[in-house]
């Protein structure tokens, strides 16, 4: 009972993006992790990548207004991680010995592909703001990624004040937004 | 600008910063108007998407930054410092399968092979071996003294006569005179075999049974003197571990062998010889055994029966002893004259060898057949 409630503090904290949250459910399944994307034909810059992209699919869990902690994070994150492995290394088109040793482990295609969704619009974004061009991309990222006030952002930015620097932010937006559902919706 | 202050307007709404007031206007105002409606749900839908990445990308940086700490902090090992064992058991896992399949791979061929080997060797091989053996086990009998018996007759022995032992000598002299050990020449005459298979006749000019020692002389027209021989005979006795090198006939072609200084003294302490280690066999009786500068330090003779790689050689003086011996019984003799010194002493084995092959001789022992 109580190592639930302490995974429930985890999660909480990782949906808040705190960093000892995130530092102790990292020292927790890292090595596990690591063991076994080692031990399949995996670098350690897999296991780094593998181990992030199932701290994200857990992270969008989390914050799902539905979400129901069903098992330990451990198993979870485990399932993500092997799950996502294995997938790559079918489309590296190399195969893998069926595991012998049946850890325990649970559904998570359902996750999985809400996950996929997610990376593909985070990249349409990425790309969108790349495309930018400065300063809008750094004046938008500081607004809408950073969080930062208009005024300090004016400062920053050298603009008289922040309405000129609210003037600027909207005419970029409006070109991010052309960019962005430009691609969006053929994704759709 | 009028684009822009409907985006300001729509994202204030959005935000819930609006005004009550202002609020329904702005609300009654999209109901109405399909086009602002839109842009609203458009809005709602980027202004969502932008926090989605505004949260992964701040995620990321969390992960990137918590990954490293934990890296430096030694909690996370990556590469580099890992333990050879661990890279060790990484390899092996990574080419398990490859190493299984080559390794049975292997298997099988060998396998296959032997099963080749077996079903084509020829069957009576088993036989000649055991003939081999029964040969050698006959002559072990007869070992003390290392002569070999022949059985073959040649061309320059004399039809009526029975080959009785067969030994090494060389030469100590250019013009012809051998050394060789008394017990080879068991019989009333002999010929000698160079290293090209040239026969010559000999005949015994002095045999010494006490000492185990005879010398020989070619009496042959086809006989052709040497001017000098390449190596010396040695006076003086050598350290214990110096490398030795033996040339002899235990079959009808010159054999090389190399052993090592082992004891000063021979069998039984007999002072006149000394042991030395290296395989020698019926036949090497009577050839020189030489030290790596080419000095001529002793005549192989024994070997010890009941011990492997014991053999003796009578030490070099006696034949000094031997020929002065002859000298003052026979003065027809006085010309022999000793080799003194090495000219073989800096060449390598090979070269040395090549040199003194030629002076090293078969020795075929006959006596006449009772009749």
């Amino acid at each position: 009972m109580k190592a639930e409630i302490n995974e429930q503090i985890l999660l909480r904290g990782l949906v808040d993006n705190d960093s000892k949250a995130i530092e102790t459910i990292y020292k927790e399944n890292y090595n596990m992790v690591q063991a076994f994307i080692l031990n399949n034909n995996g670098t350690y810059d897999d296991a780094r990548d593998v181990f992030q992209e199932a701290m994200i699919t857990l992270y969008e869990k989390a914050k799902s207004e539905s979400f129901v902690l069903t098992c330990q994070i451990k198993t979870y994150v485990y399932s993500v991680c092997r799950r996502l492995w294995l997938k790559r290394l079918q489309q590296l088109g190399r195969y893998i010995t069926a595991d012998e040793n049946l850890e325990e482990t649970v559904q998570v295609e359902d996750d999985l592909e809400i996950h996929e969704k997610r990376n593909a619009e985070f990249a349409i974004m990425e790309r969108a703001l790349g495309s930018l061009g400065e300063p809008c991309k750094s004046l938008l990222e500081a607004y809408y990624i950073q969080k930062k006030g208009m005024t300090e952002i004016a400062g920053e930015f050298g603009y008289t004040n922040a309405d000129n620097a609210k003037n600027q932010k909207y005419k970029c937006l409006m070109r991010l937004k052309k960019l962005f559902f430009a691609q969006y919706n053929i994704g759709e | 600008m009028e684009d822009i202050l409907l985006l300001e307007t729509i994202e204030r709404y959005l935000n819930g910063s609006m005004l009550p007031e202002e609020k329904t206007y702005f609300e009654q105002l999209r109901k109405n108007t399909p086009e602002i409606d839109q842009m609203v749900v458009e809005h709602k839908l980027f202004l969502m998407q932008i926090e989605h990445f505004s949260e992964h990308k701040n995620l990321r940086n969390t992960l990137h930054s918590v990954h490293n700490n934990l890296v430096e902090k030694g909690n996370v090992y990556e590469g580099g410092e890992i333990s050879t064992k661990g890279r060790v058991v990484q390899l092996w896992n990574k080419y398990r399968r490859v190493t299984g399949i080559a390794a049975s791979i292997a298997g099988i061929t060998a396998l296959i092979i032997s099963g080749l080997v077996v079903y084509f060797t020829p069957a009576n091989n088993s036989q000649q071996i055991q003939q081999l053996n029964r040969v050698v086990n006959q002559v072990i009998k007869n070992q003390q003294a290392q002569g070999a018996k022949l059985k073959e007759v040649d061309s320059k022995i004399p039809k009526d006569v029975e080959l009785t032992t067969s030994g090494s000598a060389f030469l100590i002299d250019g013009k012809g005179y051998l050394v060789t050990n008394a017990h080879v020449l068991r019989g009333s005459g002999a010929v000698v075999v160079n290293s090209k298979g040239e026969e010559f006749n000999a005949k015994i000019i002095n045999i010494n049974l006490e000492k185990d020692l005879a010398i020989l002389k070619i009496q042959d027209n086809e006989y052709k003197p040497v001017s000098s021989l390449p190596y010396s005979i040695r006076k003086t006795s050598i350290d214990l571990g110096e490398e030795l090198f033996t040339l002899g006939y235990p079959r009808e072609q010159i054999v090389y062998n190399m052993g090592y200084l082992s004891a000063a003294t021979g069998f039984d302490g007999d002072t006149s010889s000394c042991q030395i280690s290296l395989s020698a066999n019926p036949g090497n009786s009577g050839g020189p055994v030489f030290n790596k500068s080419g000095e001529i330090i002793g005549i192989l003779s024994t070997r010890q029966t009941s011990a492997e790689g014991v053999v003796f050689a009578i030490k070099a003086r006696n034949i000094y002893d031997l020929v002065n011996e002859l000298k003052e019984s026979d003065t027809s003799v006085q010309k022999i004259k000793m080799p003194s010194s090495s000219s073989i002493k800096n060449k390598t084995r090979v070269e040395q060898i090549k040199e003194v092959a030629d002076c090293v001789f078969l020795v075929k022992a006959y006596t006449e057949k009772e009749n």
